[in-house]
Formats: C-alpha cells, sequence, structure tokens
C-alpha cells in the first residue's frame, strides 16, 4: 500500500544532485512543509472567516460582506489588517508577562498539532508513532493560556471566562479521548496515516463513520465545544460575560485568540475527516478507478491524481464539516453552564464509555470488519 | 560532530536551564500564580527531555497527565480563592530558611554523589526502540505490573468518591468534619437554581 508521491525524497534527491551532504538536505527541507502547513492553516482561517460571514447573513436574510473584492472575499484581509495596524493595548492595572503569554499559549499548541494532519500517504509533516495522542496531549494545554488570559486582565468577567473555558475543555477532553480511542483499537495504531488506511479498503463504505456512528457524533459535539463554538461558547457569552477572557484584548493580541479559534475549528474539522470519513479517500476507490482505466496503479499519472485528489477530499470533507459548523451555530441557542457540564458528564462520557466497550466487544466477536 | 548531535545538546542545554530556572522560581517567587505558570513551563520541559531520550509516548502522556491535569487543577485551586489577604508574619523566618536551605543541599549533594558514583547503563541509540514504545508500555502494564496499575485505579476511585462525599454533604445527615447535624435549608437554598422562585 505504500504509493503515492514522497516528495521529501525526490526534493533530497536533486538537492544531492548539487552535491550536497544528506544533511544538510534534509535540514534545507525540513522548514518547507511547515512553511506550507501554516500558510495552508492562516489560508484556511481566511476562507472560514468569509464563509462565516456570508453564511451568517444568508442565515439572516442579510447580504454580508460585498465591497471588499467580488462577493467580499478579500473582507476577512482587511479585518486582519486592521487587527494588525490597532494600538496594543495592555490594561493598567493587567499583569504585563502573563498578558501577553496567554495568547501565545492559546494558539501555539493548536498550531503544533497540524503536525499530524495527512493530507495524503507521504503528505503530512511527520508520520509521528503517538499521531493522534500527540494532539490529545497538546490540546490539554489550551486551558492554561486560557486561564493565565482571563487572570492577567484583572477583570471578573474575564477571570469568569477564563474558569469556564477551563472547566469545559477539561470536561469535554474526556469523551474526546474515549472516543478516539475506539477507532485507535480498531486500527491497532495512533499513527494518523494508519487510521485513514484502514478506513481505505472499500471506498465510502469502509470509512469508520459507519462502524462507529455514536462515536462519530460523540467527537464532533466534544470538538465544537474544545473550539468554544456556539452552542458551547459559554466562554465569551456576551449576554453574560461581555467577551469573557477576551474582554481586556485588543489589536494583535486579540487577533491570537481569534486565529486560534478558527485554526481550532478547522482542525477539529480535519480531524474528524481524518478519523470517522475516510481522510484523503475518495469514495471510490483508486484502485478501482485505474483498472478501469486500464493504468498501473504506480504510473505518474495515477501517482499525481491520487495526490491531488487526497489534498481536495480532505479539504472538502473538513470544509463540509466547517460549514456544518457555522449552520450549528447561527441556529441553534446557547447552552447554560450547567446543561452543558451535565451533557459533558452525565451523557457524553457513560455514552462513550460504552461505545468503547462495544468497539472492543465487536472487535473480537468480528474481527473483519472491526479489525483484527 | 553531526548537525543532528549538535541540535540534541542545544536542546538539551536550553531544556535543562529552562527546568533548572523555572523550578527555582517555583520556589522562590512570592507570587503564588506565577509559581503555578511556571511549575507548568517545568512540566512541559521535562517532556521536552523525554522527547530526546525518543520517549514519545511518555512525553505525551506527561504533557497531557502533568500539564493538562495537575497543573491546570492547581491553577484552578488558586483562582477559586484567590483572597488578597496579608499572610501573618512568621517570627523566626530566619532559622527556618537556613534549615529547609540546608536540608535542600545535603539532598542535591547526595543525588550529585549519586550520579557521580553509579555506572549509568546507556543503550546505544540502534538498541532504542523508539516508535514501538506504546506497544512496550502496554505490555508491560497488563503483564508485570498489572498489580501497580490497578492499585492505581483502585486509588484513583476513592479520591472519586471522596469528591462525590464532599461535594454532595446534601445525602448525609451529619456534618463529616464537625459531627454535627447538617442545616438541611440551607443545602436546599444552596442547590436550587437562582431564576426558579422568580415567578
Amino acid at each position: 500500500m505504500e504509493y503515492g508521491l514522497d516528495l521529501e525524497y525526490s526534493f533530497n534527491e536533486f538537492l544531492k544532485g548539487f552535491g550536497l551532504s544528506s544533511e544538510i538536505a534534509h535540514i534545507i527541507w525540513l522548514p518547507l512543509p511547515m512553511l506550507l502547513v501554516l500558510v495552508a492553516a492562516v489560508v484556511g482561517v481566511l476562507v472560514t472567516v468569509w464563509l462565516e460571514r456570508k453564511i451568517s447573513a444568508a442565515a439572516q436574510q442579510r447580504v454580508g460582506p460585498e465591497y471588499a473584492g467580488a462577493l467580499g472575499v478579500l473582507q476577512p484581509i482587511a479585518d486582519g489588517l486592521k487587527l494588525l495596524v490597532k494600538e496594543d493595548i495592555i490594561p493598567a492595572k493587567a499583569d504585563g508577562i502573563l498578558f501577553t503569554a496567554g495568547p501565545i499559549l492559546v494558539l501555539v499548541p493548536v498550531i503544533l498539532s497540524w503536525l499530524i494532519v495527512p493530507f495524503g500517504q507521504n503528505l503530512l509533516i511527520s508520520n509521528v508513532g503517538i499521531g493522534i495522542f500527540l494532539w490529545i496531549a497538546l490540546s490539554s494545554i489550551q486551558p492554561i493560556g486560557l486561564l493565565m488570559s482571563g487572570y492577567a486582565s484583572n477583570n471578573k468577567y474575564s477571570l469568569l471566562g477564563g474558569l469556564r473555558a477551563a472547566a469545559q475543555s477539561i470536561s469535554y477532553e474526556i469523551p474526546l479521548a474515549l472516543s478516539v480511542l475506539a477507532i485507535v483499537l480498531m486500527t491497532n495504531s495512533l499513527s494518523t496515516i494508519d487510521i485513514v488506511n484502514q478506513q481505505s479498503g472499500a471506498g465510502i463504505l469502509s470509512w469508520n463513520i459507519w462502524r462507529q456512528p455514536v462515536g462519530f457524533i460523540v467527537f464532533w459535539i466534544c470538538a465544537l465545544a474544545e473550539c468554544e463554538r456556539l452552542p458551547f461558547d459559554l466562554p465569551e457569552a456576551e449576554e453574560e460575560l461581555v467577551a469573557g477572557y477576551q474582554t481586556e484584548y485588543a489589536g494583535m493580541k486579540f487577533a491570537l485568540f481569534y486565529l486560534g479559534s478558527y485554526i481550532n475549528l478547522i482542525l477539529s474539522a480535519l480531524l474528524v475527516s481524518i478519523l470517522y470519513l475516510g481522510g484523503w479517500g475518495f469514495p471510490i476507490p483508486v484502485e478501482l478507478i485505474a483498472k478501469f482505466l486500464n493504468l498501473p496503479i504506480n504510473s505518474p499519472f495515477i501517482q499525481v491524481f491520487t495526490a491531488s485528489i487526497g489534498i481536495v477530499m480532505t479539504v472538502l470533507k473538513a470544509y463540509l464539516l466547517v460549514f456544518i459548523a457555522i449552520l450549528l451555530r447561527w441556529t441553534t441557542p446557547r447552552v447554560r453552564i450547567d446543561q452543558l457540564l451535565d451533557l459533558g458528564w452525565k451523557f457524553l462520557l457513560p455514552i462513550s464509555l460504552a461505545n468503547l466497550l462495544i468497539t472492543a466487544g465487536l472487535k473480537l466477536a468480528f474481527p473483519q470488519f472491526f479489525g483484527g | 560532530m553531526s548537525i543532528a548531535i549538535t541540535t540534541q545538546i542545544i536542546c538539551f542545554t536550553i531544556l535543562s536551564l529552562v527546568i533548572l530556572i523555572g523550578a527555582l522560581g517555583v520556589v522562590l517567587l512570592e507570587s503564588i500564580v506565577y509559581s503555578a505558570f511556571l511549575l507548568g513551563g517545568v512540566f512541559m520541559s521535562v517532556a521536552g527531555l523525554y522527547l530526546l531520550l525518543n520517549a514519545s509516548f511518555v512525553a505525551a502522556a506527561q504533557v497531557l497527565v502533568y500539564v493538562g491535569a495537575v497543573n491546570v487543577l492547581i491553577i484552578f485551586a488558586i483562582m477559586l480563592v484567590n483572597k488578597k489577604e496579608d499572610l501573618k508574619p512568621i517570627n523566626d523566618i530566619k532559622s527556618r530558611r537556613i534549615i529547609s536551605t540546608s536540608i535542600c543541599l545535603t539532598l542535591l549533594s547526595l543525588l550529585i554523589r549519586v550520579d557521580l558514583t553509579n555506572v549509568w547503563s546507556l543503550s546505544s541509540p540502534e538498541n532504542s526502540i523508539g516508535e514501538e514504545s506504546t506497544i512496550r508500555i502496554g505490555e508491560h502494564l497488563f503483564s508485570d505490573y498489572l498489580l501497580p496499575f490497578e492499585v492505581a485505579s483502585v486509588l484513583l476511585l476513592m479520591a472519586m468518591i471522596g469528591a462525590i462525599v464532599l461535594a454532595r454533604r446534601d445525602v448525609m445527615s451529619k456534618d463529616i468534619s464537625t459531627g454535627l447535624p447538617v442545616d438541611q435549608e440551607l443545602i436546599e437554598k444552596s442547590s436550587e437554581p437562582l431564576l426558579t422562585n422568580k415567578n
């Protein structure tokens, strides 16, 4: 199953052609995928912000942004520029160091988690063995940043918002991890590449969503709660808390929160598509298409086709989920804080535990369908 | 010296400096909030050391458990009881500090002695199991380390039951700490949502 383009290998061979040692070639190669993924994440945020504005406008029967570029596509860039040139204010009685470190601690783990997002067989920064577990571990750093900024703002709304955010992300992390664990049980591996490959047997029919419907719903709810999206945006519930932990922030520091939340949303959508919707897999297996076209699976045409269709499919699935998340945001009311914690602890946690037990049972009973 | 080894040495130096300075900060800083956040930084750097030792699963578990759970809990507790109060001055603070410093220095010298006398058997990089370690840890947990593993889960269960008992005092007729009968009216008042008695 080891097909697909290996860009790193070809790039290193290309540099070695100039007489560079393999170590130097590796060092020149290293920053390239990182930069590419960083740019992809930021562009993804711009697209999502535009989508959010347009879809919310449609949901409320407005037009939405329309003067900045065709259909307002340049509006997110205008927003970004505005935030970039705004004055950076640190409140007089705030704690300067923690106030600055908070947003950074919120953003950095989210960007680091992109390390494990695969867009194709070899199209990811690093196929680390602990894969999806790395994401779970990194996402647990975020509450510290939120608590830090909430505390440093020296404002009761900020503090309450930070505490709420931390409580929320701690309580939703457990069902999230348990539903990931069910997938890992079926895959026998933590690596995201293996998780996608496990679903690539029979196209759309072998996607994990059919075998893990409960896990899919639990994961999606928890991912939305982790991103603090409405209906779970209690940390920044504007009627109660002004803007939660972001209240005192302005300019670029606010932009870091903003960027962080949108990158997190896209990341969650990507991970749902990787874990449950077959990742880069096309609904019809590529092998079948190759056979239909009478081409060998290793021919350059099929390889380029697989790689490009992989990127397109991953992004398409992720944006479909982003679209659903935006629709959810603009059509559902916010839950109360006690309802939120009830849902997490009394409903999602037992359900995901039962899901894990049933998955383990089914794996032993039907090893051919649930991964032996 | 190859580039990989140089990178490792640089990473190790930075991480150990962060650990040392951070740990000193945790102990010496006056502000408890700073101490708590620095503790998180120290935990993160320890996870970095694990990464340098090729133990990525242990590193991720360290981040998840120590940073994501323990440290967040500590910060939570500090922020929920963050009352500005002047602590009572301790009269013999100087002699106490001298005693604690000397005890710590003795411990430190013992550890340095252990480090210098013991012969550390390091496995060569070729023999390291790397990514396999996740599987190896699982095997050990379910074979020769099964009893400690299960005992730890019993400990966690006890802690959970204790937390529930502390949080749900309304199910008991007597206060657990004082032994006096519980004021039921007060508990009912506190467990009732604020908005229900509006109409």
